[in-house]
């Protein structure tokens, strides 16, 4: 790890806040604007599902922090910090779609071009439920975003990089309208909206809706 | 059941062996495919199903229609900002707001910025990959790459043999390094790779330049909404205030701003003529002989339009990409397209996982029904988790089957190419026949799976020219002293009427997309969205009439079943987008396609 301070860091939230814990990520960095006072040169973006939309900005980046949904097999719940080459960089040709670039084909072209920020650290959480369409976080991952904003300012402080309580005025998050808040008071109720996912894909997930 | 003579002309045979194609990780996959292919390897049958529950529409309901715009952004990775345009036309439509110059210039401008992105990113980091083999490329000489550059677009200023000679090394380095990233996962040894590795390297090396184009391109949706990758929109204008006389970095749009805008756009209008389209015209030389998976562009084609001159008016002859449906092959005939019908455009779901509550039934979008029914025919193999094969006779997708007039349609690049080109419309024609000219190709080699990769990268030629001629008039609409950016007349709820219906219609980078919003007392009562991959994707009706990708497979020679480059290549060509979009990371990195032969 270099060991000057980074002089820019980028806090990255990303995933998909329609599918329930799918937003982990984007909401971690809401809440990081809400309760920390980052300094200069460290800023908050929600990336949603984009692709290599998100290339300019990993290429602006000496170090990057980014919180997400992780699969790792764990209990739902679990929080786990990944670093530098454990951070997978993967990417395959025989996607369907553009809708499959996702994050890790982001790395690995950052890569690629030589442009990938220095240091890379991962902030992931065990996700409980995807498949709920509409939905928002459940308890056992919303517990999880103080601990992984913990998580984030302790890896900002060993980069040299003080954090004190207080609010951060950042442009690149979510419009108010799907704000966690927002979002979560103002979703239909459970017997209205299908809630359920694809069995087929999903399987365990013909369930009762939460 | 073995030959089955569908409605518009196809003959389907399942006999065969079955070819299982399924993007299965819960990552990302929601598409998959099936196909029987008879003793030759050539596809008789083709199943195309939607494996995702999307029910954007049902947790619209209840909200404010001013915010629906950022939801319907949500859906999609991609086409993020198509939706939040169509959104807020939709409830414009619906309140009778009209929206002022300036933001129907900007909004167009965004909109191509969007169509030109999307066209070269799907062409150069997905498609590409279809036809160029990069493993290949490192067999090139750097010398001759440079002369067929050099050949194939003379103006093109990155072309020596030093600079391809590094990109080549860079590429060795990066695939020595065992790690392959990018290219993980090709058919690399296939024969149905047809490039000499010379124009491999080119093309690899134009990926490269692509990537940087890009970074650029979408500034423009920085600068006018205010944010990337999420811009604002606004129901009534644009969110972006303009002062040509402010500096510095806060707020308005000022001449600073402008002219970057006006670089990026002429970045783009170089890279297309001097990259993409000749690159095009290049690889698909070597193709000319692979004219599959024309599938309905043939037959049915069909485009909302887009693009208009002049704010709030969207009568056809108004919009630069153009508005029309063609059906049953006939050209010399362009039928007027008005999706407030209910008799025009409707919804089936006989072979959908969804209930109408009687079979048989097409439902017009605005009212619409999503109401999930998730269950197997009685020939499907495996269980309902774990689907060895599908039962086409019964229900078999997520996806609708949208129809017009009861025909299934083809929309997307290729589809307002035809449109345009049977209603002769100027620029397309131009386009279109210059580039049959150079290629030494008859209109007939247009409906393939070449046209459609051939008509994105005109289109985003075209979009380039069109972006140029909204920034030249917002510009001198500012200078005649119009700052204008936004009506909010009608912002307040309390102005709306009790209930109101209205449409929203823009032509996403892969097709007609349409969102049907009715109001009430200030609430959103019910929204539907119907995707061009609802049209293309779709699954059979009623009558047994295929869809778009289901029809572009049929009859397609496969080298090696078990490698299905021939499947991907053309349902790639349609850049299909399917339940966008989740994106949980698996650090082991999930095989993104999984083949079975039965």
């Amino acid at each position: 790890m270099p060991a000057t301070r980074p002089e820019r860091v980028l806090i990255l939230g990303i995933g998909n806040v329609l599918w329930a814990d799918e937003g982990f990520g984007v909401r971690c960095v809401e809440e990081m604007a809400e309760t920390c006072a980052l300094p200069d040169g460290v800023s908050l973006l929600d990336g949603g599902t984009q692709g290599l939309y998100l290339l300019p900005f990993l290429e602006e980046a000496d170090a990057l922090i980014v919180f997400d949904a992780i699969d790792f097999g764990y209990a739902p719940g679990t929080l786990k910090v990944l670093r530098d080459e454990d951070v997978p960089a993967f990417m395959g040709a025989k996607k369907m779609s553009l809708h499959q670039t996702g994050f890790q084909d982001v790395i690995a072209t950052a890569q690629f071009l030589g442009r990938c920020p220095e240091r890379l650290t991962l902030i992931g959480c065990q996700p409980v439920e995807l498949e709920d369409y509409g939905g928002g976080l459940r308890p056992a991952v919303d517990a999880q975003i103080a601990p992984a904003i913990a998580e984030a300012v302790a890896e900002l402080a060993r980069w040299g990089i003080a954090v004190t309580p207080g609010r951060t005025a950042a442009e690149d998050l979510a419009d108010q309208a799907i704000r966690r808040g927002a979002y979560e008071q103002g979703r239909p109720p459970a017997d209205t909206a299908c809630r359920i996912g694809d069995a087929r894909f999903f399987p365990g997930a013909e369930k009762e809706p939460a | 059941m073995t030959v089955l003579n569908t409605p518009n002309g196809f003959a389907m045979d399942n006999s065969g062996r079955r070819i299982v194609v399924d993007p299965v990780t819960r990552i990302e996959g929601h598409m998959r495919c099936e196909v029987n292919v008879d003793e030759n390897n050539v596809i008789r049958n083709a199943v195309s199903t939607g494996t995702m529950w999307r029910g954007l529409e049902v947790i619209l309901k209840g909200r404010d229609p001013r915010d629906a715009w950022a939801f319907t952004e949500r859906i999609c990775g991609v086409c993020t900002g198509t939706h939040a345009l169509t959104s807020v036309r939709a409830v414009e439509d619906a309140l009778g707001i009209s929206i002022p110059d300036n933001a129907n210039s900007i909004r167009n401008i965004m909109q191509l910025a969007l169509q030109i992105h999307d066209h070269v990113v799907h062409f150069y980091h997905l498609h590409a990959l279809d036809w160029v083999n990069p493993i290949n490329a490192l067999r090139a000489d750097p010398k001759a790459t440079s002369e067929l550059q050099q050949m194939v677009s003379p103006s093109h200023p990155l072309s020596s043999p030093g600079y391809f000679r590094d990109v080549q090394n860079r590429l060795k380095k990066f695939v020595e390094s065992g790690q392959l990233g990018l290219f993980k996962n090709g058919y690399w040894d296939n024969p149905a790779y047809l490039l000499p590795p010379e124009a491999d390297l080119m093309a690899t090396t134009h990926y490269l330049e692509a990537l940087d184009l890009q970074k650029e391109i979408v500034k423009v949706h920085t600068i006018f909404g205010g944010k990337n990758p999420h811009p604002n929109w606004l129901v009534g204008g644009v969110p972006c205030p303009i002062n040509v006389h402010s500096t510095g970095a806060v707020g308005a749009i000022n001449m600073e701003r402008l002219n970057l805008v006006s670089s990026i756009i002429d970045l783009c209008q170089d890279f297309n003529r001097n990259v993409y389209v000749p690159d095009v015209i290049a690889i698909g030389g070597f193709y000319k002989n692979w004219l599959y998976g024309g599938g309905l562009s043939s037959k049915a084609c069909l485009a909302y339009g887009d693009i208009p001159e002049n704010p709030n008016d969207f009568s056809a002859e108004q919009l630069h990409l153009p508005r029309g449906a063609i059906i049953n092959g006939n050209l010399n005939e362009v039928h007027d397209v008005d999706v407030r019908d209910p008799e025009q455009v409707q919804e089936f779901v006989d072979h959908s996982w969804y209930t109408y509550g009687e079979p048989g039934r097409g439902l017009h979008p605005w009212d619409g029904v999503t109401e999930p029914k998730f269950e197997l025919g009685p020939n499907a193999k495996g269980t309902k988790t774990n689907i060895e094969e599908l039962d086409e006779a019964a229900k078999y997708s997520w996806i609708k089957a949208p129809r017009w007039k009861g025909h299934a349609m083809e929309v997307g690049p290729l589809a307002r190419y035809i449109v345009g080109y049977a209603k002769g419309h100027e620029d397309i024609k131009n386009q279109v026949d210059g580039l049959l000219r150079t290629m030494n190709l008859p209109v007939s080699a247009l409906f393939s799976t070449l046209g459609r990769t051939a008509a994105r990268a005109l289109e985003s030629e075209y979009c380039g020219r069109l972006q140029k001629h909204f920034f030249d008039k917002l510009v001198t609409n500012i200078k005649n002293g119009d700052e204008n950016t936004a009506n909010i007349e009608k912002w307040d709820p309390s102005t709306w009427p009790k209930e109101a219906k209205g449409v929203g219609m823009t032509e996403a980078p892969r097709g007609a997309l349409g969102h049907w919003i009715k109001i009430k007392d200030g609430r959103i009562e019910n929204y539907q969205c119907v995707v061009p991959t609802t049209w293309n994707g779709s699954p059979r009706d009623t009558k047994g009439t295929i869809g778009a990708f289901e029809a572009s497979l049929m009859d397609t020679k496969m080298e090696r079943p078990e490698e299905p480059v021939e499947i991907l290549r053309t349902l790639h060509s349609f850049d299909p987008c399917l339940a966008c979009s989740t994106h949980v990371m698996a650090p082991d990195g999930h095989e993104l396609t999984r083949v079975k032969v039965r």
